[in-house]
């Protein structure tokens, strides 16, 4: 029943989705005003019945139950609790359930929420978040439903891919999706501004706190997306390059872009079509993401199954959406007013070329992304690897680091740069003795690590600077927000360049007793033993890492080997090990056993790196997600609100 | 300035960033970006000695030798019609085998022997390089000879 009464939920949102669109059409045709009041209410059912179906789909893992095709192919009755929930998102069907809730909720939080915009703004906006969703619950309805019943149940299921079965990866894709269609908010307030014309600081305060909302999800589900790629995978990297990364950080730029510049747009109401175009961009960019990702044209751990027919209704989709987005923006940016003057020396210039930079870097990206997708349609393999993108990002984001010492320096408006050149003078000898000191004693560092740890050493003392002078308890939220974000930047931008300059690796076939050295430790093997888990065996090493300064610790790493289930074959995975200190990270692999000349298998492959600081990239991330959440905290008034009920409250109290 | 000129400047900008994206990322496309050759590809003579490149195929059965210094294997890599030596020192990725898909980043030796550095997971028991999937699902890789 369970399963029966999930699909016919997803048919019911899906007809509300419909009631919206149209009502909210015939209303901004006719202004036909009763049927404005029906928007509201189907967005917020639409919403809360789509997330119950999703909810039914959860219960369906955590039953096992079998009969449902998704549960048998994906699922299985001895899986952990954790990842029978977690399995619920861990293929396509579910994953593409999860995104069309959160555009549903979304959806229904405007509804709820949003006070600040024209009323036939906020219909226009709720019609296009309508219309974004009824197009993916056709997707789903027709060509992924989740909710199909097997003619015959098997006994148990094949399993979720061992690789997934990782606490970091099962809240991964949840939060990446949040930051992904929470950009949906932001597009369907750029089309009912467009279509009633009211582009103004209104819009743009009304936008910015899903911005923030959205941009710092991407920004922690990148983070964690690049930490278990460095733990989980066993190759000691946090970025590949790899497409499916590169589609999670397009967004993410596009999102880093269109919160700066709404910023101008709500403060000076300047760049008033840019901040549209971009919000047309960024859930654009979101949705070229799903597509590439889950399309099969990448084949990866993401694209759970390739089907042609999904990735041509996933293309015609996005060629709607997008197509009719940059459609109406083209008929309408003529008629979008002149906004605001400001000079080149201002918050607002910096801000132009902080824009520029971020989306000259998205599409840099993008091109590598999608080249190689180009190429093989022509007849040609290419493959596009780090090389490209570290030699076209990596300079044009130190340019990036730089205007964002001056930019938040600079006044609004208008500036003669004195506050500026006055408050410069620590953070440019911040980056000269990190430079000096990297070139004295660093040894040989390339060209752009070395770049790379002196911005950061400029960038992080500069970001302190707006706070210079200041009372710091009376320093609004957003402030800190900027502050801590940009702080972030450098930390991560520091813990980049100490990794890839001073990195030390060690490769070595190892005997129980050998002591192997990697940069200040002595790592002594001690043996393996077999270990079994609760869904896998496994063999443990372990081994003793002992630092010159004589402290020792044990660390264990393992190859687990997970039974085929059902007919499929074994898995095996490396699980890593890890030493965190606060200079860095030891990260030890133990590889295959190793059978001798003499026939003994005694010795076994063991991989250590010592990484320098590495740690810091996934500081840095937090922290910058940490200051976009201030921003939002400030931004969205929720403090304000909590106040004027505490004052309401109060006055109630005092009334007769 | 004008609001009008300041219109101007700022789609100049816009412009001249378009510019230099495209002249930077078309020259570093040009300079970076490795060809992915299957060994069909390669046996046929498409493959310059030294030039970095992506080599995809399938694992022959049987092919997988280890070394004696324990970290060094030596396997076949085959499309069904041709195959190439790879060498490779390191720790294999975790789906590694014999008879399944594997991708590797290096470049050829003048011996005719592939050099990798790094061996591809790709994280799918069920994956197949590019060009390969218009092999029969079913098909044995052929084994080494």
């Amino acid at each position: 029943m369970i399963a029966e009464i999930g699909l016919a939920l997803l048919w019911i949102a899906a007809a509300l989705a419909c009631l919206s669109l149209v009502a909210g059409t015939l209303f901004l045709r006719g202004g036909q005003k009763d049927l404005a009041a029906l928007v509201r209410p189907a967005s917020i059912a639409q919403g809360v019945l789509t997330a119950t179906a999703f909810g039914l789909l959860i219960a369906l893992f955590v039953r096992s139950d079998m009969s449902v095709e998704l549960v048998a192919r994906n699922s299985n009755s001895l899986k952990p609790m954790i990842f029978k929930v977690a399995g619920t998102w861990g293929n396509h069907e579910g994953s593409m359930l999860l995104w069309l809730t959160i555009l549903s909720l979304s959806g229904a939080l405007i509804a709820l929420f949003e006070k600040r915009l024209r009323e036939d703004t906020l219909i226009a906006t709720l019609s296009a978040q309508a219309a974004l969703s009824l197009g993916f619950f056709a997707f789903l309805i027709f060509s992924s439903n989740p909710f199909n019943r097997l003619p015959v149940a098997p006994p148990d299921g094949q399993g979720l891919n061992p690789l997934l079965q990782d606490i970091g990866l099962a809240f991964h894709p949840p939060t990446l999706y949040v930051g992904y269609v929470g950009l949906s908010v932001a597009f369907s307030f750029a089309v009912g501004a467009l279509i009633t014309r009211e582009i103004g600081p209104a819009f743009a305060r009304a936008m910015r706190p899903w911005v923030l909302f959205s941009w710092i999800f991407l920004t922690i589900g990148i983070t964690a997306g690049s930490y278990w790629a460095y733990y989980e995978l066993g190759w000691g990297g946090w970025w590949f390059w790899d497409p499916v990364e590169n589609v999670s950080l397009i967004p993410w730029l596009a999102g880093a872009a269109l919160l700066h510049s709404v910023a101008v747009t709500a403060t000076r109401n300047a760049l008033r079509a840019w901040t549209v175009m971009l919000a047309v961009i960024g859930f654009s960019m979101s949705m070229v993401g799903t597509f590439i990702v889950r399309s099969g044209l990448l084949t990866s751990v993401h694209s759970f199954a390739v089907d042609p027919e999904r990735g041509t209704f996933l293309l015609v989709l996005m060629a709607i959406y997008i197509g009719g987005a940059l459609t109406l923006f083209a008929l309408r940016a003529g008629s979008v007013a002149e906004g605001k003057k400001f000079a080149l020396l201002s918050r607002e210039g910096a801000l132009v070329i902080n824009n520029l930079l971020l989306t000259t870097i998205l599409a840099l990206v993008l091109l590598g992304t999608l080249y190689p997708i180009v190429a093989e349609a022509m007849g040609e393999k290419i493959s596009v690897g780090p090389p490209y993108y570290n030699r076209v990002a990596g300079p044009l984001a130190l340019v990036l680091c730089l205007v964002m010492v001056a930019g938040p320096l600079l006044s609004w408006r208008k500036d003669d740069g004195k506050k500026m050149w006055s408050r410069l003078p620590p953070a440019i000898l911040a980056g000269a003795a990190v430079l000096f000191a990297l070139i004295l004693f660093g040894g040989k560092v390339g060209i752009l690590p070395l770049l790379g740890m002196t911005v950061a050493g400029v960038v992080a003392v500069a970001s302190l600077a707006p706070l210079w002078g200041r009372n710091l308890r009376r320093t609004p939220l957003p402030t800190w927000g900027m502050v801590i974000a940009h702080f972030g930047v450098a930390v991560c931008l520091a813990g980049m360049g100490a990794e890839s300059a001073f990195i030390k690796e060690r490769l070595v076939a190892a005997a129980p007793g050998d002591v192997i050295k990697v940069g200040d430790f002595a790592v002594k093997f001690m043996g393996v033993k077999p270990v079994v888990g609760p869904n896998f065996t496994s063999i443990e090493g372990t081994l003793v890492a002992t630092t010159s300064a004589g402290s020792s610790f044990t660390m264990r790493p393992e190859a687990r080997t997970f039974p085929g289930l059902m007919g499929t074959a074994p898995t095996e995975t490396n699980e890593a090990a890890l030493l965190t200190r606060p200079g860095g990270q030891l990260y030890a692999v133990l590889g295959q056993p190793v059978t001798s000349d003499d026939g003994t298998a005694d010795r076994y492959q063991i991989r250590l790196w010592w990484k320098p600081l590495v740690w810091w990239i996934w500081l840095g991330g937090g922290l910058i997600a940490l200051g976009a959440a201030l921003s939002l905290l400030g931004r969205a008034q929720l403090l304000g609100i909590w106040r004027s009920r505490r004052r309401r409250k109060s006055e109630e109290r005092f009334a007769p | 300035m004008k609001a009008k000129h300041q219109r101007l400047v700022l789609a100049l900008f816009a412009v001249a960033g378009i510019a230099g994206a495209g002249v930077l990322g078309a020259s570093a496309l040009r300079d970076e970006a490795a060809y992915f050759r299957t060994p069909v590809e390669i046996k046929g003579g498409k493959a310059v000695v030294g030039e970095p490149m992506r080599l995809g195929g399938m694992v022959a059965l049987g092919s997988i030798a280890r070394q004696s210094d324990g970290l060094t294997i030596r396997f076949v890599a085959t499309d069904g019609k041709a195959s190439v030596p790879v060498e490779y020192k390191g720790i294999v990725p975790d789906l590694f085998g014999e008879e399944s898909g594997m991708v590797a980043d290096g470049r050829m030796r003048a011996d005719g022997t592939f050099v990798a550095d790094r061996i591809l997971a790709k994280h799918d028991e069920r994956y197949m390089p590019p060009q390969m999937g218009d092999m029969p699902k079913n098909m044995k890789a052929p084994t080494a000879t």
